[in-house]
């Protein structure tokens, strides 16, 4: 279980007119499943997602992950209980798809890599379909290959608890669609708990246990999709005239 | 198109699924069909080295290197050797070029284990630290020494306090610089490296002013220091630049490791378990140290580290900072030994081998840089 306690993140100086505040946030985010965070721009999905995985100081509050504080924790304990992806990946060294995945070991490793290592590397290469291309740079992979790579590499990592922050971005229809499908795997099969920041409100309600809407810093609403999935919840979400329709695999928002 | 509902349907991913089983921590990976061997029949191992033909060019590059190394090192310490072979004189010779060469081996190690770990640790591949600002203090202290003092300001900055005051202060001003830039509201490196560069130019032109003013005479012993000088490298210093190199050296080597997951940037060493700004702040000061040696010991080295560092991303090609290390201190070796014999032996000139450093490194670098194209 993730659980926040009046965690608080403040950006700009605290006597300008023009700070913002995120928080003061107390959520408990269940173990297992996945939960989406969705929120309009700037309500502070990744400032929060990003405090959790502790690559962001807090100003304020608590956050614990599976009883462990992130904060004052050893940063290789929580390694092995939490992996996060962010948005951006750009790396300087030339790497193939293996050796990154490789690079999620390092947590339980330190850089040798057993056999052990080898096996789940191998696991989490082969879950992402990725088998084809283990041996290519990630410089020759095209842009939604390359997120699957960074997705195995959290994976290979081999934590109860994986952090993704808008892994759907610069992906197509059909890639978004797998990468959706590979998560919820990871979550039913795997044992996963997987939170997320969405950004298509309508993915969140598809694939997702739990939703939990963030709008200026604070939480919204928390519950299970059918219960963030209707007019006015979403309208007063997203500042936006929304319309949920009943679709062939459930609630669709339509809002255009 | 109903069926294809239907099966879409039928594999419903919300579907509950029982969690208790796994819920204990020990969670297996879904018996899929993983199999240690590729389809090719390849074996599936991770690892510095991609491919059997990766190995093997690793090897050969290194054998190249070695091999002319070690011929540059047998000529100088044996081409133009006046005396008889074997004489007392001949050996006399022969142990001061022997210096010289360990000038040239301490050079080589510390520039470049300092760029390639000052890379890794900024995260770039195109500043090293010679540009921000390291020899620009150098320089700017030599040449305060002889802008206030005139002629004797040279001689008041030799010896072996001076030696350690003067690489103290390199190490102080970098710790400095970092440990305010990298903590606090910046925190952020490339606001670190614009600075470093900001203040390497701002210490450049000072001495630039201070050298107009300077006399003739003296503006002429200054440049003798400021040019990287190996042949009159300062040896009485090896005793104390060379165990402080290995020592900083070694610690290097030693956290290659983590140099390897830092290289991958804050947010994904963070994510693994490595502090990424403590391990930086380390790494930072062991380089600091690393340049304050070789700076002492002959001069600004202005363009070898950034050839070097360069030439053994190209030919090494991989992560690994074991493998990186001794290709680029080869590289270097024998960049330095070869230019030194070239510039001693056809151009009687071996005081400038930045000269020819920066002449061919830098048609090499250009090569090897249009031939691949990418950094």
């Amino acid at each position: 279980m993730i659980s926040l306690t009046e965690v608080t993140k403040n950006y700009g100086s605290r006597a300008s007119a023009d700070s913002v505040q995120i928080g003061p946030m107390t959520v408990e985010i269940a173990a297992g499943g996945i939960t989406a965070l969705v929120g309009p721009n700037g309500a502070g999905k990744s400032t929060i997602l990003t405090m959790i995985g502790r690559l962001l100081d807090v100003d304020s509050g608590r956050i614990e992950v599976a009883g462990h504080d992130v904060v004052n924790s050893p940063s290789k304990t929580i390694a092995k209980i939490l992996s996060i992806l962010r948005q951006e990946n750009h790396f300087v060294t030339r790497l193939t798809v293996r050796q990154l995945v490789g690079f999620g070991r390092f947590p339980h490793s330190k850089g040798r890599l057993t056999a052990e290592d080898e096996r789940h590397i191998s696991e989490a290469i082969d879950f992402l379909d990725l088998a084809e291309l283990e041996n290519r740079y990630l410089d020759q992979l095209s842009g939604g290959q390359r997120q699957r790579a960074y997705v195995a590499m959290v994976l290979a990592q081999n934590t109860d608890y994986v952090l993704l922050d808008e892994p759907l971005n610069n992906l197509d229809m059909q890639h978004a669609v797998q990468m959706m499908q590979q998560l919820r795997r990871a979550a039913d099969e795997l044992g996963r708990t997987v939170v997320i920041v969405l950004h298509d409100i309508n993915f969140a309600a598809h694939y997702s246990d739990q939703i939990l809407a963030m709008k200026d810093g604070v939480v919204a609403e928390h519950g299970p999709p059918q219960e963030i999935m209707r007019d006015a919840v979403l309208s007063r979400v997203f500042n936006t005239e929304v319309t949920v329709i009943e679709g062939p695999h459930g609630p669709l928002a339509v809002y255009y | 198109m109903t069926t294809q509902l239907d099966r879409k349907r039928g594999q419903d991913p919300r579907r509950p699924t029982p969690r208790g089983e796994t819920s204990g921590g020990a969670r297996g990976w879904a018996p899929a069909e993983h199999a240690a061997r590729a389809p090719g029949g390849r074996a599936r191992r991770s690892g510095a080295i991609t491919s059997r033909r990766h190995g093997l060019r690793y090897v050969a590059v290194m054998a190249l290197l070695g091999a002319l190394s070690l011929f540059f090192t047998l000529g100088i310490l044996g081409y133009g050797n006046p005396m008889p072979f074997g004489s007392s004189g001949y050996r006399l010779i022969a142990q001061m070029r022997l210096e010289t060469l360990l000038i040239i081996g301490v050079v080589a190690f510390c520039q470049a284990m300092a760029t390639v770990a000052f890379q890794t640790a900024t995260n770039n591949r195109i500043i090293t630290p010679s540009i921000m600002g390291f020899e620009s203090l150098y320089i700017a202290i030599q040449t305060g020494a002889v802008f206030f003092f005139g002629i004797a300001g040279v001689t008041m900055l030799t010896g072996l306090p001076q030696f350690l005051m003067q690489a103290a202060a390199m190490v102080l001003f970098a710790t400095i610089l970092y440990s305010w830039l990298l903590s606090g509201r910046f925190s952020n490196i490339h606001i670190m490296l614009l600075v470093g560069v900001v203040i390497g130019g701002g210490l450049g032109s000072l001495s630039t002013f201070m050298q107009r003013v300077l006399t003739p005479s003296e503006f002429d012993v200054l440049t003798a220091r400021l040019f990287g000088n190996i042949g009159n490298g300062r040896a009485e210093y090896l005793p104390y630049a060379i165990p402080i190199a290995l020592v900083a050296g070694g610690v290097l080597w030693w956290r290659a490791r983590r140099l390897n997951v830092v290289a991958l940037g804050r947010n994904t060493a963070d994510n693994l378990g490595v502090n990424h700004k403590r391990e930086v702040m380390v790494i930072l000061l062991l380089v600091s140290v690393l340049m304050a040696m070789s700076t002492s010991l002959v001069g600004p080295m202005t363009f070898l580290g950034f050839l070097v560092a360069t030439l053994a991303y190209q030919f090494a090609d991989t992560y690994s900072h074991r493998m990186l290390f001794p290709m680029a201190m080869l590289i270097g070796y024998t960049v330095l030994a070869g230019a030194y014999f070239i510039m001693r032996n056809v151009f009687y000139a071996e005081g400038a081998v930045t000269l020819i450093i920066e002449l061919l490194g830098g048609i090499v670098f250009l090569i090897v840089l249009m031939r691949k194209g990418r950094l």
